[in-house]
């Protein structure tokens, strides 16, 4: 039996086993460092590069490689993990609800989740990196709490970590290169895509040419999507949206309408298309739990999303905490890499970075901001809610509940608006609606948005009363004992 | 010009405002971060007079439990979530027990509806409660409400009498005429020309009081409220245990915990209490979150098995003395104080602002506010 | 189609290895497994990643758990969830 306090301790902690963390445990430990790396996940590969769990009973899951690019670099690192799984220092299932500072080093407070019930562990670090990944933006209209409604990211996390499709007539919307490879993965896996609705409109790539050009390999990924959905038969249009979801019960159909830059239906564009299923995102929100946990310092990305200001080493604002991937600029996962193993050796102890990977890093990051200027959210979204349409999910908080407190109240900012009407409240904690609440609250007041206070939660996974009492018994005993 | 200024948009501030605008005043709020952003947002909401030992806090507690009542009649109690749900304050011991009824009789003397309760009726009242507990005291007269939406509240009600909440707007300086009475304050956007300030800017009243050249001893104490995952009512009252009086009063520095356990009408159950002297440190002490888990459950073992799903983390003002600071300042005419409630801002609030008013517009107060004079530290260092 | 299944409100549900319970049911066919506390709605997956709970079910009797995140096991109970899941604690 496993102790439920661990108070082993290791020279690099690593959170995270998607893109960014496989690449920084693995650099660790090339360079001598006594690596634990903590995942959520069942499998390696994050998000990005997701697997279904690894059987128990010995029956391989399901081949998911069709769906995969870069399967090679992944393969890689997750073979130079074999040392972390013959030591246990590779702790899936761990859900980390939270980081502190300790002496001379970080306690990284995880959820064992792998048994079914929840047992506490605390893993020390004399260094952290942290690469919590991000997940798809999202912005209410109405319908969107049917279920059949899915992010992005969510359909393609079901065919690659589950082989399941997530319905048998499948729209995908909203916008980014990612609503891309989403409809091909559904596409090749059996389903009919009715068709992808991207908001933006092509010509805006026209001004980050440039860009491109560094970086000709992105372009080919995106040929190779296209050619796919040629193949399928699936029509790709632009400047074009999904404006309502229509159901009882579940999705039975949604109204696509023709849009201008700022995201404004033109009138008489609008047309009900028949599925069971819609797949949308609006970029990336990264996961700053963590690190603001740790106080590291934030700045807004070239699409105003916080995230973590780091140096050259990848190291944050806070000494010997590192940040990759995602939370440092959503980039994709080749920049997540890329970050990864910069974070990784620096973390154990590289006194400077390999100037080649500081130039990819650099080409990388510029074509990550060429993707957000080229797919901004297109703002019309806010004058398309309706009186009764859910802007927070969890604790169903309408838009009439939204106006009614900035008109009644003279609440102006999403924060005031989550302490008296409850957005953000609830189980998400805000992940999800925190971005459209800040969006709908600056529309009804009339001034800028602003969005602070939203990316803060102390506790990061939720957890029990009883684990915590169960953990507070046992350092009560280990104090009276010394 | 305003007749008043009122620094602080907190529950206390807020009251302030609502009071001297229905006393006639023109009044504006200022405000440098966001309505109930402070303290008022970081914690339960509570109207107690079960804390409260005899003397001036509880008579100015018992004057607000009247105020909050007319609060909620004369502006929608339901609003803000005004619920009279009553306390029950429970033993762990057997000598506890002794204690807390000895302490509950001298409440009563002071007009405080305090019941004794036997071990066997305490699930009566509380269904959930550990079995094992000797009894405890049922307080009939303790509220509860939603902190922010009171503020708020009381801020939309002024302001439907005229006056002004402005904010995003800090405090940085005063003028004052050639007498030596203010005139004005400077802010970070622009002068406010005012004939009186009332400095209620809670934990941070210090500071605003150091800007007019007045020491006020208001410091922070830490507190940490645990939020549960969303629930179906399990707890009816406002159930603690009766060491949080003793902690309450305390002049420890070092960490006090004590179970306060309570329901909200959002469905969450928040879990307090601890103290601590800190300054502003504003991280998660994963001790003293556990710690207060345990003691939860230790009342409610139901809770095992619930989610913690947020945690608030504030700073109470407190004076050394423990006693608010309500009354005008002699060392700046024009410059009266609202401020360091600790943790019962919230409860307090009504008959601060309204004694406030009172002082303001020459009336004579509800309440005598001598033990709340700001003159009081005057010669003890802040 | 494997032989491995765990029991959804009473009926056996099929699963493949690795399979999370969300997928499982998805793959059957099922949308949506709880209802909102508030207005009764019914939900399912939707970020499909563990951020959003809207898929909270009820599995070996703990309500609350994320279908998307819990891997499925044979022998698994698992039902449909109502409102906060905790209804039987209500006093």
């Amino acid at each position: 039996m496993a102790p439920s306090r661990s108070e082993l301790s290791y020279d690099v902690v690593v959170v995270g086993a998607g893109p960014a963390g496989l690449a920084a445990a693995t650099r660790a430990m090339a360079m001598g460092a006594s690596v634990a790396l903590v995942d959520a996940g069942s499998a390696p590969g994050g998000q990005y590069w997701r697997h279904p769990a690894p059987n128990v009973n010995g029956v391989r899951p399901v081949d998911v490689a069709y769906l995969h690019h870069h399967l090679e670099t992944y393969r890689t690192l997750v073979s130079r993990l074999e040392p972390l799984e013959e030591a246990g220092t590779y702790l899936r299932e761990h859900h980390v609800w939270t980081v502190a500072s300790t002496d001379g080093g970080f306690v990284v407070h995880a959820v064992d989740r792998s048994g079914g019930a929840e047992r506490l562990v605390e893993v020390l670090g004399r260094r952290l990196v942290l690469a919590p990944g991000a997940y798809d933006r999202q912005l209410p209209f109405p319908g969107w709490d049917l279920p059949g409604v899915m992010t992005a990211g969510g359909a393609q996390a079901l065919l690659k970590g589950h082989d399941v499709s997530p319905g048998r007539r499948v729209v995908v919307a909203g916008t980014g290169p990612f609503l891309l490879p989403v409809a091909a993965g559904l596409a090749q896996a059996g389903a009919t895509v009715v068709g992808v609705h991207e908001a933006a409109s092509p010509s805006r790539w026209l001004k980050e040419l440039r860009v491109v050009g560094r970086n000709l390999g992105k372009l080919g990924e995106g040929f190779g999507y296209a050619t796919t959905l040629i193949a399928k038969g699936v029509p790709v249009r632009t400047r074009s949206t999904v404006i309502a979801a229509h159901g009882d019960r579940a999705l039975e159909a949604v109204t696509i309408a023709r849009v201008d830059g700022a995201g404004n239906v033109s009138p008489g564009s609008e047309e009900m298309v028949g599925a069971d299923t819609l797949a949308v995102g609006w970029g990336f929100t990264p996961q700053l739990e963590l690190p603001l946990a740790l106080g590291c310092r934030t700045r807004p990305d070239v699409d105003g999303s916080p995230i973590c200001v780091v140096d050259d080493m990848q190291q944050s604002s806070v000494p010997g905490v590192y940040i990759a991937g995602e939370a440092s600029g959503v980039g994709g996962a080749a920049l997540a890499v890329v970050e990864g193993v910069i974070a990784g050796a620096a973390a154990a102890g590289a006194p400077t970075s390999d100037r080649r990977l500081l130039r990819q890093r650099s080409t990388l990051r510029a074509f990550a901001g060429a993707v957000q200027r080229a797919h901004p959210v297109p703002s019309g979204w806010v004058k398309r809610l309706d009186d009764r349409t859910v802007v927070c999910r969890c604790e169903e908080v309408s838009y009439a509940r939204l106006r009614d407190v900035v008109e009644r109240l003279a609440v102006g900012d999403a924060r005031t608006a989550k302490l008296v009407a409850r957005p953000g409240m609830g189980w998400c904690q805000g992940r999800i609606c925190g971005y459209a609440t800040a969006c709908v609250i600056a529309d009804l007041d009339g001034k800028p948005r602003s969005s602070t206070g939203t990316a803060e939660r102390p506790v990061a996974s939720p957890i029990t009363l009883g684990a915590l009492a169960a953990q507070d018994a046992e350092s009560q005993e280990a104090a009276q004992d010394r | 010009m305003s007749d008043v200024v009122v620094i602080g948009a907190g529950v206390v501030g807020a009251s302030c405002a609502y009071y001297a605008a229905r006393a006639g005043l023109s009044v504006t709020v200022l405000e440098r971060d966001t309505v109930g952003g402070g303290t008022t947002s970081r914690g339960e909401g509570n109207i107690l007079v079960s804390d409260k030992a005899p003397g001036a806090e509880m008579e100015l507690a018992l004057v607000s439990l009247r105020l909050w009542r007319e609060l909620g009649e004369d502006l929608g109690g339901a609003r803000f979530e005004l619920e009279e749900k009553g306390g029950v304050v429970v033993a762990t011991t057997t000598s506890g027990l002794a204690t807390l009824h000895e302490f509950s009789r001298t409440q009563s003397r002071r007009g405080v509806d305090a019941r004794p309760v036997c071990g066997e009726e305490l699930h009566d009242y509380e269904p959930h409660l550990a079995r094992d507990l000797p009894g405890g005291v049922y307080y009939p007269q303790d509220m509860q409400v939603q902190p922010v939406l009171a503020a708020a509240s009381l801020l939309a009600a002024a302001r439907s009498m005229g006056a002004r909440v402005l904010t995003g707007v800090e405090v940085t300086g005063a003028a004052t005429g050639s007498d030596g009475r203010l005139t004005a304050v400077h802010t970070s956007q622009g002068t406010e020309p005012a004939g009186a300030v009332v400095n209620a800017a809670g934990t941070w009243a210090g500071a605003v009081a150091e800007l007019f050249g007045c020491a006020v001893p208001v410091l922070p104490r830490r507190g940490f409220v645990l939020v549960t995952e969303p629930l179906p009512r399990v707890v009816r009252h406002k159930v603690y245990s009766a060491e949080y009086v003793e902690n309450v009063a305390s002049d420890q520095a070092g960490l006090e915990t004590s179970a306060v356990v309570e329901g909200t009408q959002g469905g969450t159950v928040l879990i307090g209490a601890s103290r601590e002297r800190v300054a502003f440190d504003p991280t998660l002490s994963v001790p003293v979150v556990r710690r207060l888990a345990a003691q939860a459950v230790r009342l409610f073992p139901v809770l095992a098995d619930v989610r913690l799903m947020r945690v608030y983390r504030g700073f109470r003002p407190y004076c050394p003395d423990h006693l608010p600071v309500i009354g005008a300042d002699s060392r700046v005419l024009g410059l009266f104080h609202a401020c360091g409630h600790e943790g019962a801002g919230i409860g307090l609030a009504p008959a601060t602002g309204r004694i406030l008013s009172q002082l303001l517009v020459g009336e004579e107060p509800d309440l005598d506010p001598a033990p709340f004079d700001p003159m009081r530290f005057a010669g003890v260092d802040a | 189609m494997s032989d491995e299944s765990f029991d959804f409100d009473g009926r056996p549900m099929p699963f493949r290895p690795g399979q999370s319970v969300g997928a499982a049911l998805t793959a059957a066919g099922i949308r949506s497994w709880r209802t909102t506390r508030v207005d009764g709605r019914p939900r399912g997956l939707f970020c499909g990643i563990g951020v959003c709970f809207d898929c909270l079910i009820v599995i070996d009797g703990r309500p609350n758990e994320r279908a998307c995140l819990v891997v499925a096991k044979r022998g698994m109970v698992v039902e449909t969830q109502e409102g906060t899941g905790h209804g039987a604690l209500e006093v």
